[in-house]
């Protein structure tokens, strides 16, 4: 299955957002998916020691030493994701915030990230009526359909193969 | 190519339809030979297995009522004792309460791409071209002479 773009969502285990993403065909970026390389691996497998000793060190790359260890546990997990983000929708003043996105301080410092990395972001009220949920659904379907449907770099790359087998072939 | 196909991924099956029961799209899967594991829900299904066969069961029960059934991923796999409620001593897993949350809006955002499906075939029959029928011109004469 081939999807046209990775969609960063937040709240970033949302099972609407990740549905909508999914159907429209774009990769949703998801804490699910990290989670499972957590705990599928061989060497995890008794919580709460379910972190290894590399992960605060990655998690140092996007929070400082003196952030709580909460954060930069979460940052180790939700970092990644934003590295690979080529859009993202943000869904403001969710209903609820448990788990793992259970920390307010990462979720300003994730949703700050998202912002300040240049991809396109929808951001949208989380809908509490008939009428809210059709404008939610319509604008995040609209931006999803404004997306690009070709990588750039996938782009880039066909270039470079095409100008090296014109190379050759002179 | 082999190692994809030996990767194991859990879905959650999220059914909001008036249509579909989860224990209709449990028996749908049961009927199909893919080798996944179903899990029943109060909120619909757990499927876990490879990810091919995942995905294509997910898809064909997708399928069923295309606007109201919802899916996404799952991090651990069905009946993990670090989250089943069995082996934990009841109440709601760790995870259930967001869920929970989002399954109430589920029927609005059905609707709302019920009412999205709609509009697109509306613009699509618009589009087509068809003879003009005597009915039609006869009103746009009758217009055109009244002014």
């Amino acid at each position: 299955m081939s999807f046209l773009a990775k969609v960063f969502i937040y709240p970033i285990n949302s099972l609407i957002l990740a549905d909508l993403v999914e159907r429209f065909g774009h990769k949703p970026l998801t804490m699910m998916n990290q989670i499972r390389g957590k705990v599928t691996s061989l060497s995890l497998d008794s919580p709460p020691i379910n972190i290894t000793p590399e992960d605060p060190k990655l998690g140092l790359k996007y929070a400082a030493i003196e952030v709580p260890a909460g954060v930069r546990g979460r940052m180790a997990l939700i970092g990644p994701l934003i590295e690979q983000t080529e859009a993202a929708i943000i869904v403001e003043n969710p209903p609820t915030d448990f788990g793992c996105v259970g920390c307010n301080r990462t979720n300003e410092l994730t949703k700050y990230l998202v912002r300040s990395k240049g991809v396109p972001v929808l951001e949208v009220k989380y809908p509490e009526s008939d009428e809210e949920a059709r404008d939610f659904v319509t604008k995040i379907v609209e931006f999803l359909e404004s997306l690009p449907k070709e990588k750039p770099e996938e782009d880039e790359k066909a270039k470079e193969n095409e100008s090296a087998e014109q190379e050759d072939k002179e | 190519m082999t190692e994809t196909k030996k990767e194991e991924i859990t879905k959650y099956i999220v059914i909001s339809s008036d249509k579909v029961l989860p224990s209709d799209a449990a028996m749908k899967i049961y009927e199909s030979e893919f080798p996944v594991t179903v899990k029943e829900t109060c909120f619909g299904l757990i499927v876990s297995g490879a990810k091919d066969d995942v995905q294509a069961v997910v898809e064909k029960i997708r399928q069923l009522d295309k606007n109201h059934i919802f899916v996404k991923d799952r991090g651990f796999p069905p009946g993990d004792e670090r989250r089943c409620r069995a082996s934990r001593g009841g109440g709601p897993r760790p995870g259930f309460h967001f869920l929970r949350e989002e399954v109430q809006m589920l029927p609005a955002i059905g609707a709302a791409l019920d009412e999205l499906e709609a509009k697109e075939c509306v613009i699509e029959k618009s589009k087509t071209k068809c003879r003009l029928k005597t009915s039609d011109l006869e009103k746009v004469i009758e217009e055109e002479l009244a002014r």
